[in-house]
């Protein structure tokens, strides 16, 4: 730190340390409310004034975001969602929604990860790039971590890579000299390699496209786009000892699958890692309910866990306090004065979608940016408050927007892990003047909504 | 001109990652999230080279975007953008009743359009945002 | 300054041996006092009503991960039980595990005024007092887990009995708990491996101690430290045909480490482990064995676990018996591992009358509250909400005082269990002294909280007033008059200030968190060492562990100087 600015970030994976190098380049200091069609700089009072007035005057109002905030600030979210009469939503409702949903279902065999640190030896990643979306997953959790009972495979990757780069230079080398290629590529061999057999650390990635992930693993399993229901009920089959009736799954070969099926049932502690490629992807919820089941029922035969791997730092956190406070972990209803909950009625994704809603509140959130267009032009259509730091596609589109400061830099909070461990953040510099904390920002919105509605009482 | 029908594939790039940490309205996130990657077969197949623009079209929009060859091939007919305003133009909202839109595994329709060029986001923003 | 008079109700207060003596109570300022002149005090008219101690819950899981975990498990549960929003209060939702504010708001209705989170693995501290600093109406404290915690463990075996006071004295500090809690000792540690502990003399798996060893530590850990509260253990084998022996040896294993008549262990839902039977065919009860023993000996006391007929749900740190629980019934299970510290299992699970098993289970323990002769071993709980939600102790308490509430209640189960049932031959029935004992007094005694569970002067004036008359009501005929009275009660007073009245919330507030603030001679040294083990041990930073005082929104931390 230097003058109160950030210059150096040590630890930190390369998402993580671009956040603290350059939170300051794009980010907003001055309130904002639409006039006349421009954005022009108002004052903090006039824009919570503003704001406060949007909420309380509609009838369906949605109140959306929520995950890159501290837990002390959703506190008072569900707080003033419960006071309009509101929807409270999440990210999850795009993300890991329907993964809850299953849960919800069947249940979950899960732990925090640093049980895996210390005795996983099989590894899965599905439909997941820990590489690209969680950079520091593979080195601090799991494959080439230390843990008390298991070693790092990093030694075992770094031998296995040497060696696969030796032998292309030396197949490309040949091929120079014999004029033609020699060696095919070898990317769709089904054949399982010797390190899946050893007592070792072992990780297999399964997607529809060789990720950087799938390069270090110890095996790639390439699946056919919108299959993974069917290789999930065929492995679940197989670890009951039942007889599939093809010859392959999703575009595998069953006698692989069987291998793989003893690899899993002869593991110490297995972990089966998920993303978006299940929970997109054709089947959405029923991909996760073969999955919870999956490893279930390999706890009949061994010890097996399962793991959602969550984007967005405290999207665990938001479903945590939304849980404690209202029961239910998103797509919220306040507007009958108790809380309801039926994703695809309450989703914030569904009410835009039909139009319902009158009016939003989004926080530390870019729905328009991620949200499918037809449902965030009803958002947009509609009065909008935006609480963020940052200047975003969705708060440009805003009618009041409210700078605030950044979680885990300026200003502390907690929040919650994918394993949903509770971890404190850190104020490490001062924010700006006119950008108080999401907590303090909802806080006096909420102060000014409860002074709005006793008037017109 | 050649059409090539593919899967639509959304997710999470470590350029988009640190890109959108520059800031939403950034160069680098613009740039980073305008892409496509796609197979190197498929873009032989649709004649274009990388770096050229294509159209990409589903069921709910159409957009322009940059071709990208993918480091992750073979996919045939498999094509990934990275989360991000143009991803969200060609995504389906409906959500079978899970509340969950899905953004994978969606197809669409992947012409050569050299001519046309890849808007930035405030051009994006008034022609697929209704101005109140 | 706030004065109230609360006059002319059937006061009793079994710690200062008050038994339905009518007479005035005077509070002042948060406090019972000797007297407060009347034209100064706002005066409650308590003629024809029962004055007790606001209630005191030793034992329900109402805050945490685990209990957040349940509550995301069973919306199906949510439905049914909503509460609205008012002036006053939060809405909620939830019959088996309400949410925050509504667990806190249906407490108080019944005059409960203290209650104790069991089970928090300290890794996850944090989130057990998020979660108590939403539950209003209550002062309240948690238990962490600590007997399969990696440091005991070792320490243990190696015989550093100081070395172990000094960390579980720095970690009641960092996760600000109340008392050692001991779970399935060494079964959960077992449970990483996927298996189990099979009785208190197997070893745990590359630790190579044993659950007695464990329970005997820290039963001595306890007392070096001077801790209010002994320890707190789920034994082994819980749920299981035969048990009834394991229950008697883990009691029995410290039956020496006794001085005088003060209890040195705290046996909890005694019920789920007082079985006999070598399987569920075979099943019966081992109430009289455990009650033989408890009768016998002043080291041990207990609380019951009483189960009631209703679909609930079921979540305590035993994960392998969780495991077992899924296995027998096929209800969605969810499992939560705790790196180095604990387990966690939820299973959603159905009491019915007709079942031998489930009505054999109710009965047993009935039958533990009514053998146990001396009331002040033994607490009345539901472990709610493994044996059905708090919101069904006054049932609990009409079983307790009327003969004829369980011959009722008898006719509807199971024949087998009925037919296998000590109740019929048990005439015994609970006065409202031994009711206001087990729900409050022998509650606060056993936890050391010596400002509460009574009406003595200096006590926290926590009073709960219930519409019933001693001297009309027979409770034993009456048993429904009692049940509705406890149900809501006229007014419950927290603190000195009125804050429900005719079983409705009329001023919420918040109360406040007890934990241990224990001071040994010998702090445990914080150095690189310490930290680079924590490393090694927890995928967090040592500095990140400990929760700071200020993290807690109203901290009530008890000075404790320990022996070391």
């Amino acid at each position: 730190m230097k003058n109160n600015i950030i210059v150096k970030v040590k630890n930190a994976c390369a998402v993580g340390e671009a956040k603290f190098l350059n939170y300051a380049l794009h980010r907003q200091t001055k309130p904002l409310i639409r006039k006349n069609g421009e954005l022009v700089e108002t004052s903090l009072e006039e824009a919570i004034q503003r704001g406060a007035e949007i909420l309380a005057n509609a009838q369906y109002p949605i109140l959306y975001g929520w995950s890159n905030t501290s837990c002390e600030a959703i506190r008072v979210g569900v707080e003033l969602a419960e006071e309009v009469g509101g929807v409270i939503d999440n990210t999850s409702t795009v993300c890991h929604g329907p993964s809850i949903l299953s849960i919800q279902d069947i249940g979950i065999s899960s732990c925090t990860l640093g049980q895996l640190r210390h005795r996983a030896d099989l590894i899965f990643y599905w439909g997941s790039n820990p590489w690209s979306a969680h950079p520091r997953h593979i080195d601090r959790y799991t494959t080439f971590s230390e843990g008390r009972f298991q070693r790092s495979a990093w030694r075992g990757y770094l031998s296995r890579l040497t060696g696969t780069l030796a032998r292309k230079r030396l197949g490309r080398a040949i091929d120079l000299v014999l004029g033609r290629q020699i060696l095919s590529p070898p990317e769709t061999e089904f054949r399982l390699p010797p390190t899946l057999f050893q007592n070792k650390r072992k990780m297999i990635v399964v997607d529809v496209r060789k990720t950087r992930s799938a390069e270090i693993a110890d095996y790639f399993l390439q699946i056919q786009p919108n299959k993974d229901y069917e290789l999930l009920q065929a492995l679940r089959l197989l670890i009951r000892d039942e007889e599939l009736d093809v010859d392959e799954v999703a575009g595998i070969p069953v006698e692989i699958l069987e291998e793989i099926v003893d690899i899993m049932i002869g593991c110490k502690l297995g972990i089966l890692f998920f993303g978006l490629g299940l929970t997109m992807s054709q089947g959405k919820l029923r991909n996760i309910d073969a999955a919870l089941s999956l490893v279930r029922d390999l706890n009949q035969r061994t010890k097996f866990l399962i793991m959602p791997m969550r984007g967005h730092f405290n999207v665990t956190g938001a479903n945590v306090v939304f849980t404690w406070q209202t029961g239910y972990p998103y797509a919220i209803d306040f507007s009958h004065g108790y809380p309801r909950y039926n994703p695809g009625e309450t989703s914030v994704t569904d009410i835009l979608r039909r139009g319902e809603s009158d009016a939003g509140l989004v926080v530390a959130s870019d729905p328009v940016a991620h949200f499918p267009n037809a449902a965030a032009q009803n958002l947009v259509k509609n009065p909008l408050v935006v609480i963020d730091p940052q200047a975003t596609p969705t708060s440009i589109m805003a009618d009041v927007v409210i700078p605030s400061a950044f979680v885990g830099i300026e200003v502390e909070g907690t929040a919650y892990r994918m394993d949903h461990v509770p971890l404190p953040l850190k104020k490490v510099v001062e924010p700006p003047e006119t950008c108080l904390s999401d907590k303090e920002i909802l806080q006096r919105i909420l102060v000014e909504v409860r002074r709005l509605r006793s008037e017109h009482n | 001109m050649p059409k090539l029908k593919v899967y639509l594939l959304t997710g999470r790039t470590i350029d988009q990652g640190t890109g959108k940490e520059y800031g939403k309205l950034s160069e680098e996130y613009q740039k980073s999230v305008s892409i496509c990657q796609m197979d190197p077969e498929d873009i032989k197949f649709l004649k274009v080279r990388e770096n050229e623009n294509v159209k990409v079209t589903t069921e709910f929009g159409s957009i322009i975007m940059k071709v990208v060859k993918s480091k992750r091939a073979p996919h045939p007919e498999v094509v990934f953008v990275p989360y991000g305003p143009w991803a969200s133009v060609l995504a389906n909202p409906k959500t079978h009743g899970t509340g969950m839109p899905s953004l994978k595994g969606e197809m669409a329709e992947i012409e050569p359009a050299p001519t046309e060029k890849v808007l930035n986001l405030q051009e994006l923003l008034r022609t697929h945002f209704r101005r109140k | 300054m706030t004065h109230l008079i609360i006059k002319n109700g059937f006061v009793y207060d079994p710690l200062n041996g008050i038994n339905g003596e009518k007479m005035d109570i005077f509070t002042s300022n948060g406090r019972i006092v000797e007297k407060v002149a009347e034209k100064e005090a706002k005066v409650i008219d308590a003629s024809g009503m029962i004055v007790m101690p606001g209630g005191v819950d030793i034992h329900c899981h109402i805050a945490g991960a685990e209990v957040n975990s349940g509550r995301l498990l069973r919306p199906e549960d949510h439905v049914k039980d909503v509460e609205v929003k008012t002036r006053l209060t939060r809405s909620g939702v939830g019959y088996s595990i309400p949410s925050t504010f509504t667990t806190g708001y249906r407490y108080s209705r019944m005059g409960y005024t203290t209650i104790m989170n069991p089970s928090m693995p300290p890794l996850e501290a944090r989130h057990t007092h998020e979660e108590l600093d939403d539950t209003p109406m209550l002062d309240k404290a948690s238990y962490p887990l600590l007997g399969d915690w990696w440091f005991v463990l070792e320490h243990l075996r190696d015989g550093l009995l100081e070395e172990c006071a000094a960390h579980v004295a720095w970690i009641m500090n960092a996760t600000k708990g109340y008392a050692i809690k001991i779970v399935n000792p060494g079964g959960l540690e077992a449970w990483s491996s996927g298996r189990n502990m099979r009785d208190i003399d197997d070893s745990v798996p590359y630790f190579n101690i044993t659950p007695r060893e464990i329970i005997r530590g820290l039963c001595k850990v306890n007392k070096l430290l001077n801790l209010p509260h002994t320890i707190h253990v789920h034994t082994n084998n819980l749920g299981k045909p035969g048990n009834y022996v394991t229950a008697l040896e883990t009691m029995k294993c410290v039956e020496d480490l006794a001085e005088g008549d003060r209890p040195v262990i705290h046996v909890t839902h005694s019920q789920f482990s007082s079985y006999k039977g070598s399987d569920w065919r075979t099943m019966s009860s081992g109430a009289e064995e455990v009650a033989k023993y408890v009768n016998h000996h002043s080291h041990v006391t207990l609380d019951v676990g009483q189960v009631i007929f209703t679909d609930t749900t079921t979540m305590t740190a035993d994960g392998p018996f969780q495991h077992r629980l899924y296995l027998m019934t096929g209800n969605k299970w969810v499992n939560h591992d705790v790196e180095t510290e604990t387990t966690a299992g939820i299973v959603p699970f159905r009491y019915r009358r007709k079942s031998a098993v489930h009505a054999t289970q109710w009965s047993i323990g009935l039958e533990l509250a009514l053998l146990i002769k001396d009331p002040w071993k033994i607490c009345m709980t539901t472990d709610h909400p493994n044996g059905g939600p708090f919101t069904a102790y006054p049932s609990i308490i009409a079983w307790f005082m009327s003969q004829v509430a369980r011959k009722k209640t008898m006719m509807k189960i199971s024949k087998r269990a009925r037919r296998n049932s000590l109740l019929p031959s048990i005439d015994r029935e609970y006065s409202f002294y031994e009711i206001a004992t087990i729900t409050r007094a022998g509650q606060a005694k056993i936890l050391g909280l010596k400002q509460k569970g009574h009406l003595g002067v200096g006590a926290d004036a926590d009073i709960a007033i219930y519409d019933v008359n001693p001297e009309q009501v027979d409770p034993s005929r009456k048993y429904k008059t009692v049940r509705r009275a406890f149900r809501k009660a006229a007014y419950t007073i927290k603190g000195g200030e009125v804050v429900v009245k005719d079983g409705q919330i009329v001023k919420p507030v918040y109360g406040k968190t007890f934990w241990l603030d224990v001071k040994t001679s010998l702090p445990m040294e914080v150095n690189d060492d310490l930290k680079q083990k924590f490393r090694d041990y927890w995928t967090i930073e040592y500095e990140n562990y400990a929760i700071p005082e200020r993290f807690l929104h109203a901290s009530a931390p008890i000075s404790i100087k320990a022996e070391v």
